[in-house]
């Protein structure tokens, strides 16, 4: 009896096993779509806890369950309270069964019912997903998914996480995953030792988002150890990150500063050699941008597969259409005012408008669509919170190589010679045989044809519309004054000193009183130093 | 050679004679013929019209005071939009303090914009102005001081030329951003506007608009009597010198700094009670007033007229915004292409401008001599004869 009883046991537990097998696979799916149907309640608090609960199976099919919920895809049924996903088409709504992801008929509007969220549920929704994705085999997808759950603060994810953090093996990845444990841990773990190594944890990361929380928690809680250590590394976080923002602030100071070189550094070679303040050279680069433009529609239509290619193109095609402008004014009108500089001022102006007016009529007054080649877009992101877009590092290369040119231009060619000599003694210079009036005419076509390229370059980070030039008139101006004429170098350090400035300023007064501030140093400056930076000295001056 | 008494001398230039007292004439006609002349009758002047003749006369006083820095001292001032919207401010924050509670949100002592931003008291800044003696006071000062303070380190360190009027152009570009900004208490990009009235007369009554017309008609003829004088005096002379050759000048011994901060301040002054007379009529002083483009805009008026002849500029100034009423109303395509045009042909080929072209000034002059002849031909000897001066 005993043997036969241990038996019979032994059966009974192997039919059970047998059994259970298959069923508990049953069971498990019918407790999958149990568990989603208590999502079905309008109590938002037992809503949450239904979403944890359906995050806790761990299942895959849960993902487009939540993806529907955070969508406001997820309905019930009025007459039975299932729970359906729901794809709207036409009048009706295609159901869909969470559990089998089969679509079983569809139900009028009058039938369904959503179930609705709120912004607290929505946050806990993305923090969820974002744990579901954590295995993704996407690497991206995984960063962008422990970024996520650090944001929420999930308790809920810190399982899913931390075998997540087992099978990763992306060093990127695997920082910002511990990264998001620490901040779990440090805001939900009941262990104050925990959470004083979790504080630890958080203070390698130089990061807003870390500091943002460790201010939280400071503000949280009673606990004084914490507080203390929360507040040490607080402080080491915030100096390692000023520092970071010194560094960004420096990149947007130089990317400005290139920016204003470009612009400005035409102006001041015909500033320089002709005493010429020309009015119209922010239509130059306007005109630079608009022949980019051309150029673009030209590959849109004719070659899409070399658009990359584009700029390549643009770059020589706006120096001949402005250089050829510059000399037209040059001959047409400069030409004529030798020696009456306020007068050029005027003239040029009225070009100015002109040049405006005729673009507005051939374009019109809207922006025009000017596309960024692959190797420009994108961006050098790193964890500090600092954006080196490619795009202005690509500018600050262009600005230094075209300085670099004209510095070549000026010292080794033969026209650079007799631009310094005209520059230097118009007079003495004629009598040594050189046509100044030739000099002019080529020195204004470079000027342009320098603010042509410049428009080419400002078409990739700015709206290219007839208004381009007239924003940067000004600034050029300032550069050049402030630099002094005539100096290539006085234009470099200039524009860089002015783009950095503006940029420190801008954090402790604001962008427009930053701007309002440099202006009066400038006004200022000019007071002590008449001639700007990097004067021309001798007679010419009082010339 | 004796020098004849100033009132003559003005009248001898047969031009601004003909011109100031068609100015003094319509001072007084145009508020009669809207005022007293049935809206039947073909006589009738419009209100709308008394009040854009207003502003244009407002707008030719500011031309004036260009000419006399630049004109006569060869300061290129791109800047002096700057001094006119000063003074426009002055007189706007003087007819925002007259609103009263009779805002939108009925605040009785803040006005709209700054209840709108929630502010809880008045700025220091504002204190005084609803005292219209002190509003007068600071419509000069303002400006003046600007142009004081401006000038007294630009000319001290012999800043010149071009230099010159690119950092005027930055003062007005400065400031432009400045009043944009809300947190400088004057109304933001909206500027200051829904004025009521002044001194308790409604400001869209036509009595008060035709009393402003005539204030801003005799401003432009007080202007001309204030800077021909300065200009025909001692002075006047050393301030030509240096317009012409300036180290020379200096080195005659003359602080040629100190002449041109005088002619300066004196020019914002202007300019600024040109303001203070714009506001009233158009309504509104918003911070668009600074822009740099409407200052070199003033430019080409005096450029236009004849720099450097007082006279000039106000026909300038007249002609030109006539015309920008009329082409932007009927082809805005084509005002700018005549702007821009205008600033080119006047610097190519009227480098005097119209009134300072001989054909021109000698037509005016031989019509109103025949005119005077054929009015009164016992007053008039034949001045042709006279020895130029």
């Amino acid at each position: 009896m005993t043997i036969l009883s241990k038996f019979s046991w032994l059966a009974l537990f192997a039919v059970l096993v047998a059994f259970t097998a298959p069923v508990q696979n049953v069971a498990h799916a019918d407790e999958f779509s149990k568990i989603v149907q208590t999502l079905n309640t309008k109590s938002k608090k037992k809503l949450g806890k239904a979403i944890d609960a359906v995050v806790a199976t761990g299942d895959e099919r849960a993902v487009p369950v939540l993806e529907a919920l955070l969508e406001g895809k997820l309905f019930y049924r009025k007459t039975d309270n299932q729970v359906f996903i729901t794809e709207k088409s036409g009048k009706v709504y295609l159901l869909t069964d969470p559990s089998t992801g089969k679509e079983i008929g569809e139900a009028t509007r009058k039938e369904a019912k959503k179930i609705g969220i709120n912004n607290r549920l929505r946050g806990q929704l993305k923090g969820a997903l974002g744990g579901m994705t954590l295995m993704s085999p996407d690497a991206e997808k995984r960063l962008k998914a422990a970024n996520d759950v650090f944001k929420a603060g999930d308790p809920a994810m810190l399982k899913i996480l931390k075998k997540a953090l087992l099978r990763e093996e992306d060093g990127t990845v695997k920082e910002r995953m511990n990264r998001a444990l620490a901040a779990i841990e440090l805001e939900h773990a009941k262990d104050l030792q925990i959470r004083l190594l979790a504080v630890q944890k958080l203070g390698e990361y130089t990061d807003p988002e870390v500091a943002a929380l460790l201010n939280k928690i400071i503000a949280g809680t009673k606990d004084e150890q914490l507080i203390a250590s929360a507040t040490e590394t607080l402080s080491d976080v915030e100096s390692s990150l000023a520092s970071w923002a010194i560094v960004g602030n420096l990149f947007q100071g130089v990317s400005l500063g290139s920016v204003l070189l470009l612009a400005a550094v035409g102006l001041a070679i015909t500033f320089g050699v002709m005493g010429v303040i020309n009015m119209a050279h922010g239509e130059m680069v306007m005109l630079g941008a608009y022949t980019t433009f051309m150029v673009q529609e030209v590959f849109r239509n004719y070659f899409p597969g070399a658009f990359d290619w584009s700029l390549l193109v643009a770059l020589p095609a706006a120096f001949l259409v402005t250089g050829l402008v510059g000399i037209a004014i040059e001959r047409g009108i400069i030409r004529w005012l030798y020696g009456r500089p306020l007068e050029t001022l005027l003239a040029t102006w009225g070009l100015s408008l002109v040049l405006q007016q005729i673009i507005r009529s051939f374009f019109g007054p809207t922006n025009q669509e000017v596309g960024n080649p692959s190797w420009m877009s994108g961006a050098i992101e790193t964890s500090t919170g600092l954006v080196l877009t490619y795009n202005r590092i690509w500018i600050i290369l262009f600005s230094l190589a075209v300085i670099a040119l004209l510095a070549v231009i000026a010292r080794r060619t033969m026209f650079g010679l007799q631009m310094r000599a005209v520059t230097q003694n118009r007079a003495m210079a004629n009598s040594m045989g050189i046509r100044s009036g030739w000099v002019d005419a080529l020195t204004f076509a470079l000027g342009s044809g320098i603010a042509g390229i410049a428009g080419v370059a400002l078409s990739q980070i700015d709206n290219v519309s007839p208004n381009l030039g007239q924003s940067y008139i000004i600034d050029s101006f300032m550069v050049v004054v402030f630099g002094g004429v005539g100096n290539l170098w006085g234009t470099l350090v200039g524009a860089f000193s002015l783009g950095i400035a503006n940029k420190f300023m801008e954090p402790y007064a604001g962008a427009v009183l930053g701007k309002i501030l440099v202006l009066v140093g400038i006004i200022l400056f000019i007071q002590k130093r008449p001639r700007g930076l990097f004067a021309l000295k001798g007679r010419a001056v009082e010339a | 050679m004796i020098r004849q008494p100033f009132i003559l001398r003005i009248l001898q230039d047969r031009l601004a004679s003909f011109i100031l007292g068609l100015l003094l004439l319509s001072a007084f006609l145009v508020p009669a013929l809207n005022l007293y002349v049935s809206p039947e009758s073909a006589l009738h002047v419009p209100s709308y019209v008394v009040t854009l003749l207003g502003k244009y006369l407002t707008y030719a006083l500011l031309a004036l005071s260009v000419d006399l820095v630049w004109g006569y001292c060869g300061i290129l001032s791109l800047g002096h939009g700057a001094f006119f919207a000063l003074g426009g401010y002055a007189m706007g924050m003087h007819m925002m303090r007259q609103i009263g509670d009779r805002g939108v949100y009925g605040d009785p002592v803040l006005p709209d914009f700054m209840v709108f931003l929630d502010w809880k008291e008045l700025p220091w800044y504002w204190y005084g102005f609803d005292n219209f003696g002190f509003a007068l006071l600071m419509v000069l000062l303002v400006p003046g001081l600007l142009a004081f303070i401006f000038g007294w380190f630009a000319f001290r360190s012999r800043v010149t030329g071009v230099y010159l009027s690119i950092i005027t152009q930055a003062m007005t570009y400065a400031l432009l951003l400045a009043f944009f900004r809300n947190d400088m208490g004057f109304g933001g990009n909206n500027g200051l506007t829904d004025f009521k009235d002044i001194l308790g007369f409604d400001l869209k009554s036509d009595g008060m608009r035709a009393s402003l017309f005539f204030l801003s008609a005799m401003a432009v003829i007080f202007g001309y009597f204030v800077c021909k004088f300065i200009v025909e005096s001692r002075l006047g002379r050393v301030i030509i010198a240096i317009r012409d050759a300036e180290s020379r000048a200096r080195f005659l011994g003359y602080r040629v700094e100190y002449y041109k901060l005088f002619v300066f301040v004196v020019s914002a002054v202007l300019a600024g009670i040109a303001g203070a007379l714009y506001v009233p009529q158009v309504g509104i002083i918003n911070p668009s007033e600074f822009a740099p483009a409407n200052s070199i805009e003033i430019v080409i008026w005096v450029a236009l007229g004849g720099r450097g002849t007082l006279i000039g500029p106000i026909i300038g100034a007249l002609v030109v915004n006539y015309a920008k009423t009329y082409f932007t109303g009927a082809l805005p395509e084509i005002w700018l292409y005549m702007l821009g045009g205008l600033f080119i042909l006047t610097t190519l080929f009227l480098p005097k401008g119209i009134t300072g072209t001989e054909s021109i000034a000698q037509s005016f002059e031989n019509y109103r001599l025949k005119l005077a002849r054929w009015l009164r031909p016992h007053d008039f000897p034949d001045l042709n004869k006279e020895p130029a001066e």
